[in-house]
C-alpha cells in the first residue's frame, strides 16, 4: 500500500523529572529535590552552549555567573545576530500590573489552551510562574522596555487574550531583550568564563557510553573540523521552520544541530507542530529568499478581504464594495478579524486556492485600512502603525495608506523539537535543549509574546537550575579525547558527509534543492494537511534526497570560507527531517492547534481535536535514514485545564 | 532589467583582492539587493566558479550582519540596510560597485566578508551592566523617566553593522561605542558602572585600531537605524565627566 | 568567583587623557579655543590700524606694557607667547598623531570613492598645515623682521604692515591663510563644541551659526587689513 516509510510503536516515553504535587508546587519541590554543585567545584565542568539566542545567550550567561566553564558556540560573526532578534512584538508576563485580573494562573491557563491541549501542564506552570522574574532581571540589565510617563513599564495586550500583559519596546522586544542577554554573555567574555566561537557551527554531537560529551564543529572560516568536550552540551539552535525554505527565519536558521542530536539517540518530538503567521509580506516571485512578517496588531484595524469572482485583476479601488468578500467577517462574524492565527491563516489559503487571491501570482488577500483611515483619520493610523507600513512601503513599494496591503501567511514558528523531560534534558543524558529547539511548552500552537518568555526562562532560570542536578550526579566522568573510538567515527563521519558533498561535483544549486523541498514541504505539510497529500510528499522526498546525493554541485574546497557547502549541509538534514516532519502530521490524524488535517474537521469546518486518540507529544525515535522511525507516546494529562473544543464563529 | 556588477573578490585575508566584473539579467525591481546577489550566485555555481561571499541572516534589517558598500555608500543608495535595499533604487543598465566594509579593525575575510569582533570586544570591555541572574529587584522599584527611557531606546536601536565604520573617512567606531554608551549610562540600573564603563570602552575602541573622529558626520548618515550624530558629544562629555570622577 | 574583580590600577588622569582618541581630541579642543580667544583679540587689535599709525603703534606699545606695574615691559606679551607657542604645540602634535592614527584606521581607500566623504578632514588637514607654514612666516614677517620686504623696524607696526602688503605675495600668503583659517574655525569650533560634549540635537543648529559666524568675523576682520591697504583706505 505504500512506498514511504512506515514507523513502529515503542514503550511510552515517561519524563521521570515532573514531580507531583499541586502544579503550583512542583518547581519549587523540583529544585529543592534537585542535587547541587558545590561552587568550588563548578568550575571543573565544561558545558556547552550551542547558540546564543535568548535561550542559548541567557543559559550561557547565567552558568558562568553560577561558576561554570562555558564553551558557546554561534554561526553568525556575533552572538548579538542570533534570530531572537528579529522578534517584533513582546514578552509575556504575569506581573498584573495593570490590575486586571491577571494572575500566574491565568497565564498558564491561557497557555495551555492556547496551545490547544498539547502541552504538558506542569512545564507550563512553571513558564507563567518564571515570567515574572524574567521582566525584572531584564529591567535590571538595562533593557528600555516602554514606559508611561510616570517612568512604570508600560504593557499591552496581544493574540487573543483578555489581558495586558505583553511588555514591550516599540517594535523590536526581541532586539532589546537579546541584546540584554548578549550583554550579560559578553560580560562573562571578558570575565574568562565563557570561551566563545562564533563563525562556528555545530555538525554532530559527541556521544561517549551514552552520555553526551562534546561536539563536532566546524570553522566556518578555515574550514576546520574541530572537536570540543564538555560534561554537558547544551542546545539552543533555534527552530526548524526553514524546512520550508520560505518562512520568517533567518537565512541560516537551520536544524543541523537537533537533527544531528536526533540521529545520536535524542527523541524528537511533534514535528508537525508549526506555526504559519497570518500576516506576512507576500512573495512577489521565484527570487523570493525569504518572508517578512508584519505584527498581528494589524489585524486589530485592518480588514481583511478578496474579490468575490475568480480571477479578478483590476486594482483594489475598482473593485466596488458589493463585489469584495470580506471573508473573516463572513464565515466569524463574533471574532470577524481577529480570529487565531492558524484559522486565519487556514482562511487565506482557501480563497486563494480558490483562484480568489491577490497580487503576483494570486498569493495574497487584502489587508484594507481604507475604513480605519477613514473611521479614525490618517494620524491617528499613522501614530499606531508608522512604522509597519513604512516597512510594508519599503519591502513593496507601495504606499498602505492609499492601496491595502496584500499580506499571506508564512512559516514562523515551530512548536516542535527535541523532547526533553521537565529538567530540559533530552532522551540523551547530558544532553539539554532549551528555547524553540525543544517542544516543551506551546503544545500544538504558541501564544504571541510567548516564545521570548519561554527562551529567556528556559535559560536564565530553568536550565541554570535543572543541569547542577545532572552534573551533581554524574561529577567525575572519564576524560574522552579524539583518540576515542566514538570521537573518532563522529569526526570521520562529519568529514565523510562534507567531502562526499564537495566530490559529487553534479549540476544543481543547493538553494535549487532546497527550494524544491521547501515547495513540495508548504503544498502538503504547511496551513492544511490530507492523508493522500502527506503521502504524496513522503514518497517524493527520498526521492528528492537521492537526486540531492547524485547532483548536488559545491564548489570551492572545505578548507576554506565555503557559504554552499555550509547551505548543503544544511540541506542534508532538511531533507531528512522533512520526511519526519510529514510522517508525524500522517500519524496525527486529528487537527490541532497548528497542525490541521481536512480530514478531521467540525460541520462548519473548525479544527477538531481527537484527544480520545492524540492526547500525547509524539516522540520520535531515529533508526536510520530511509528507515522505520520508532514512536514513543508521552501521555498528556490534564488536571487543571480541562480540554474544551474551541470555535470562534 | 540587466546590470554589470563589479564586485571585490578576495579569496582570503592573506590575499591581494580585486574588482571582478558580471553581467546579471532578468533582474526584477522587487528583488532585494541580496536577492540580486544570490541570483548571481546560482549561475556561478551552476558554472563550477565560486560564488560571492557575502554575510546575511536575517533580511529583515535587524540583525545586522550584512554589510556592503555600494557605489561607495554603506548599505547602499537607501537610509536602510543592505538587505532592505531593493532593486528599484537602481536602472536598467547600471553599472554597480559593490566592495567590502574597509576599516583596519575590519579585515576581509572573504569577498565581502569582514570580521567585526573588534566591536563585541568593544562591548565586553564594559557595555553591560552586571546583574547576575536572580539578583534583579522588582522591575517597578526604580522608575526610568520616559525621556530618558526614550534616549536609552533610541540608542539601543544600534544593529553592530559597522556602516558607521565603513563610512567614516578616518574608520572610526565612536557612533557605535557611543549608542552603547548612551544606553547604559542614562539609565539608572547603569549608573553604578557609569565611569568605568565609558572610560574602558573608549580605551578597547582604541586599541581594537579604530580612528579617532573628525565629526564628518558620516557614520550618521550612513546608519540604517538613524542614530543620531549628536550621540558622540554625549559620550565625549560622559568621557571627560569620567575622567575626573572615576574612582581610582 | 564568577563575577570579575577589578584589579588594575587605572593610569594617571594625564595618561588617560593622552592615550585616548578622545583624550587627545580633548586636548586639540582646548588648545584650539585658547587659540581662538587669542585670534579674537588680535583681530580687534588689527583693526586698530583703520585709526591711523598713531592710535596702531600706541596699541603695539600698550601690548608691551599690559599688566603694568606688576609686570615689566614685554612681560604679559611673553606670557602670552609661550601659552600660544604651548597651544600650537599641543594642537599640532595631537592632530598629527590622531591623524596618522585615522590613515592607518583606513589603510585601503573604496574603489568607489566619494569624496565628500573627506571633506572636512581634508580641510582640516591640510588648512592645518596651510596655517602652522604661514605662523611661521607671519613671525617673520612681522614679529622678527626676518623676511620682511621693506626696512623692518620695531615697534613701528604701522609702517611694517603696509610694506608687507604693498608686495602681492605678501596679500596672496596673507588672504590665503585667513580664508583657510575660516574653514579651519568652521569645522574646528563646531568640532571641539562636540569633543567637549557641549553639542546635543537642540543646540547643534545655534552651534553651527555660531562657528559660522565667528569664521566670517575671523575673515572678515583679518582680511580687511591687507584690503584695506591696497585699497589705499590704509597708507
Amino acid at each position: 500500500m505504500n512506498d514511504f516509510v512506515e514507523y513502529t510503536t515503542g514503550e511510552p516515553v515517561v519524563d521521570t523529572k515532573a514531580p507531583e504535587g499541586p502544579v503550583a508546587e512542583r518547581w519549587d519541590t523540583r529544585r529543592f529535590e534537585a542535587k547541587l554543585v558545590n561552587p568550588a567545584n563548578r568550575r571543573k565542568h565544561t558545558v556547552i552552549v550551542v547558540g546564543t539566542g535568548l535561550a542559548g545567550g541567557s543559559a550561557g550567561a547565567t552558568l558562568a555567573e553560577q561558576g561554570y566553564h562555558v564553551v558557546q558556540f554561534c554561526y553568525q560573526d556575533s552572538p548579538r545576530r542570533a534570530h531572537s532578534i528579529a522578534a517584533q512584538g513582546g514578552i509575556n508576563a504575569a506581573k498584573n500590573y495593570r490590575n486586571d485580573g491577571d494572575s500566574v494562573y491565568r497565564l498558564f491557563y491561557d497557555t495551555v489552551k492556547g496551545g490547544d491541549f498539547r502541552a504538558r501542564e506542569s512545564n507550563v506552570h512553571r513558564l507563567a510562574q518564571i515570567s515574572v522574574n524574567i521582566i525584572d532581571q531584564c529591567v535590571a540589565q538595562g533593557v528600555p522596555f516602554a514606559r508611561e510617563y510616570g517612568g512604570l513599564l508600560d504593557t499591552r495586550s496581544f493574540g487573543g487574550v483578555q489581558v495586558s500583559r505583553t511588555f514591550y519596546a516599540r517594535g523590536q522586544t526581541g532586539q532589546q531583550l537579546l541584546l540584554g542577554a548578549y550583554q550579560a554573555l559578553s560580560k562573562e567574555i571578558a570575565a574568562g568564563n565563557v570561551e566563545l566561537h562564533p563563525r562556528t557551527e555545530m555538525l554532530d554531537v559527541v556521544v561517549v557510553d551514552g552520555r553526551a560529551r562534546g561536539i563536532v564543529a566546524r570553522d566556518l572560516v578555515t574550514g576546520r573540523i574541530d572537536t570540543y568536550f564538555a560534561d554537558a552540551v547544551v542546545l539552543a539552535s533555534g527552530g526548524y521552520g526553514n524546512v520550508f525554505y520560505l518562512s520568517t527565519n533567518a537565512m541560516n536558521s537551520n536544524a543541523t544541530a537537533v537533527w544531528r542530536a536526533h540521529r545520536r539517540g535524542a527523541y524528537f518530538a511533534n514535528p508537525c507542530f508549526t506555526q504559519i503567521h497570518p500576516t506576512c509580506i507576500p512573495r512577489t516571485g521565484d527570487h523570493q529568499s525569504k518572508l517578512t512578517l508584519m505584527s498581528e496588531s494589524l489585524r486589530n484595524d485592518g480588514r481583511i478581504w478578496v474579490p468575490k469572482a475568480k480571477g479578478d485583476t483590476r486594482p483594489a479601488a475598482e473593485i466596488p464594495e458589493d463585489e469584495r468578500d470580506y471573508y473573516l467577517e463572513r464565515i466569524y462574524p463574533s471574532f470577524g478579524n481577529l480570529v487565531p492565527r492558524d484559522i486565519a491563516s487556514r482562511a487565506a489559503k482557501n480563497v486563494c486556492d480558490e483562484g480568489r487571491g491577490v497580487g503576483p501570482g494570486g498569493q495574497g488577500v487584502y489587508l484594507d485600512f481604507a475604513d480605519a483611515i477613514a473611521r479614525m483619520g490618517r494620524k491617528a493610523v499613522e501614530a499606531k502603525y508608522g512604522n509597519l507600513f513604512d516597512m510594508y512601503q519599503r519591502i513593496t513599494d507601495e504606499d498602505p495608506y492609499r492601496v491595502p496591503m496584500r499580506i499571506y501567511p508564512a512559516v514562523h514558528y515551530t512548536m516542535g523539537g527535541l523532547w526533553v523531560d521537565y529538567d530540559l534534558q533530552t532522551t540523551v543524558p547530558g544532553l539539554f535543549a532549551i528555547g524553540e529547539a525543544n517542544f516543551s511548552d506551546h503544545g500544538a500552537n504558541r501564544l504571541g509574546a510567548s516564545a521570548l518568555m519561554q527562551g529567556l526562562a528556559d535559560g536564565y532560570f530553568v536550565l541554570p537550575s535543572t543541569i547542577n542536578d545532572y552534573l551533581a550526579r554524574n561529577p567525575h566522568q572519564d576524560e574522552v579525547d579524539d583518540e576515542h573510538p566514538a570521537v573518532r567515527e563522529v569526526v570521520a563521519e562529519t568529514e565523510d558527509r562534507l567531502n562526499l558533498l564537495l566530490a559529487v561535483d553534479g549540476d544543481r544549486t543547493p538553494d535549487s534543492f532546497h527550494r524544491e523541498l521547501g515547495e513540495l514541504m508548504w503544498e502538503f505539510c504547511g496551513m492544511a494537511r490530507t492523508d493522500s497529500g502527506l503521502r504524496k510528499a513522503l514518497e517524493r522526498i527520498p526521492q528528492i534526497r537521492e537526486e540531492f546525493w547524485r547532483r548536488i554541485k559545491v564548489p570551492g574546497s572545505g578548507e576554506e570560507f565555503n557559504q554552499s557547502l555550509e547551505k548543503a549541509n544544511r540541506i542534508v538534514d532538511y531533507l531528512e527531517l522533512a520526511e519526519l516532519m510529514c510522517l508525524d502530521a500522517l500519524h496525527r490524524a486529528e487537527s490541532c492547534g497548528g497542525h490541521f488535517r481536512e480530514e478531521s474537521q467540525t460541520p462548519d469546518g473548525e479544527a477538531e481535536r481527537r484527544d480520545e486518540e492524540f492526547s500525547y507529544a509524539a516522540a520520535w525515535e531515529f533508526a536510520g535514514t530511509g528507515t522505520a522511525p520508532v514512536l514513543h507516546k508521552e501521555d498528556l494529562v490534564f488536571e487543571y485545564v480541562h480540554p474544551t473544543q474551541r470555535s470562534y464563529a | 532589467m540587466k546590470l554589470t556588477l563589479r564586485v571585490w573578490r578576495q579569496q582570503n585575508s592573506d590575499a591581494d583582492g580585486a574588482m571582478s566584473t558580471y553581467e546579471v539579467d532578468g533582474i526584477s525591481a522587487d528583488m532585494s539587493f541580496l536577492e540580486m546577489l544570490d541570483t548571481l550566485n546560482e549561475e556561478l555555481i551552476v558554472k563550477g566558479e565560486d560564488p560571492v561571499a557575502f554575510d546575511h541572516d536575517c533580511r529583515e534589517g535587524i540583525c545586522g550582519a550584512c554589510s556592503l558598500v555600494i557605489n561607495g555608500d554603506a548599505h547602499g543608495p537607501e537610509r536602510t540596510t543592505t538587505c532592505q535595499l531593493h532593486m528599484r533604487s537602481f536602472e536598467d543598465g547600471d553599472t554597480i560597485d559593490v566592495e567590502p566594509w574597509r576599516a583596519a579593525a575590519f579585515p576581509v575575510i572573504k569577498d565581502l566578508v569582514v570580521d567585526r569582533s573588534a566591536f563585541d570586544r568593544i562591548i565586553q570591555s564594559g557595555g553591560y551592566i552586571s546583574a547576575p541572574t536572580g539578583s534583579a529587584p522588582e522591575a517597578h522599584a526604580t522608575p526610568v523617566p520616559k525621556p530618558d527611557a526614550d534616549f536609552a531606546f533610541e540608542h539601543a536601536e544600534c544593529i553592530g553593522c559597522g556602516a558607521c565604520v565603513a563610512a567614516c573617512p578616518n574608520g572610526s567606531a565612536m557612533l557605535f561605542t557611543s549608542a552603547k554608551v548612551n544606553h547604559l549610562n542614562v539609565l539608572p540600573q547603569g549608573a553604578p558602572e557609569r565611569e568605568t564603563r565609558v572610560l574602558d570602552m573608549v580605551t578597547q575602541m582604541d586599541a581594537e585600531g579604530f580612528g579617532g573622529c573628525t565629526l564628518t558626520g558620516e557614520c550618521a548618515t550612513a546608519c540604517p537605524k538613524g542614530i543620531p550624530l549628536p550621540s558622540i558629544a554625549a559620550m565625549n562629555k560622559e568621557w571627560l565627566r569620567a575622567t575626573r570622577k572615576a574612582r581610582r | 568567583m564568577a563575577l570579575a574583580t577589578r584589579t588594575d590600577r587605572r593610569p594617571s588622569l594625564p595618561r588617560t587623557v593622552w592615550d585616548s582618541t578622545v583624550g587627545k581630541k580633548t586636548v586639540m579642543a582646548v588648545s584650539g579655543l585658547i587659540m581662538l580667544l587669542y585670534l579674537v583679540a588680535h583681530m580687534i587689535g588689527n583693526l586698530k590700524i583703520f585709526f591711523g599709525p598713531g592710535d596702531f603703534n600706541h596699541y603695539a606699545h600698550w601690548l608691551r606694557t599690559l599688566g603694568a606695574p606688576v609686570m615689566r615691559w614685554e612681560w604679559t606679551l611673553w606670557v602670552v607667547r609661550v601659552g600660544l607657542v604651548a597651544a600650537v604645540v599641543a594642537h599640532a602634535v595631537s592632530a598629527y598623531q590622531l591623524s596618522r592614527r585615522d590613515i592607518r584606521a583606513r589603510p585601503s581607500k573604496y574603489v568607489h570613492n566619494k569624496p565628500r566623504a573627506s571633506y572636512a578632514t581634508r580641510t582640516m588637514r591640510w588648512g592645518g598645515i596651510i596655517l602652522g607654514l604661514f605662523i611661521v612666516w607671519h613671525i617673520l614677517d612681522l614679529t622678527t623682521g626676518t623676511v620682511h620686504p621693506g626696512g623692518y623696524e620695531h615697534l613701528h607696526p604701522y609702517q611694517n604692515v603696509i610694506d608687507t602688503f604693498s608686495t602681492w605675495y605678501g596679500n596672496v600668503i596673507y588672504i590665503t591663510a585667513v580664508v583657510a583659517l575660516g574653514f579651519h574655525v568652521r569645522h574646528g569650533f563646531w568640532s571641539a563644541a562636540q569633543t567637549l560634549g557641549v553639542g546635543n540635537a537642540t543646540r547643534d543648529r545655534a552651534l553651527k551659526t555660531c562657528a559660522n559666524g565667528l569664521a566670517l568675523l575671523l575673515t572678515a576682520g583679518f582680511a580687511s587689513v591687507p584690503i584695506g591697504v591696497m585699497t589705499g583706505v590704509v597708507s
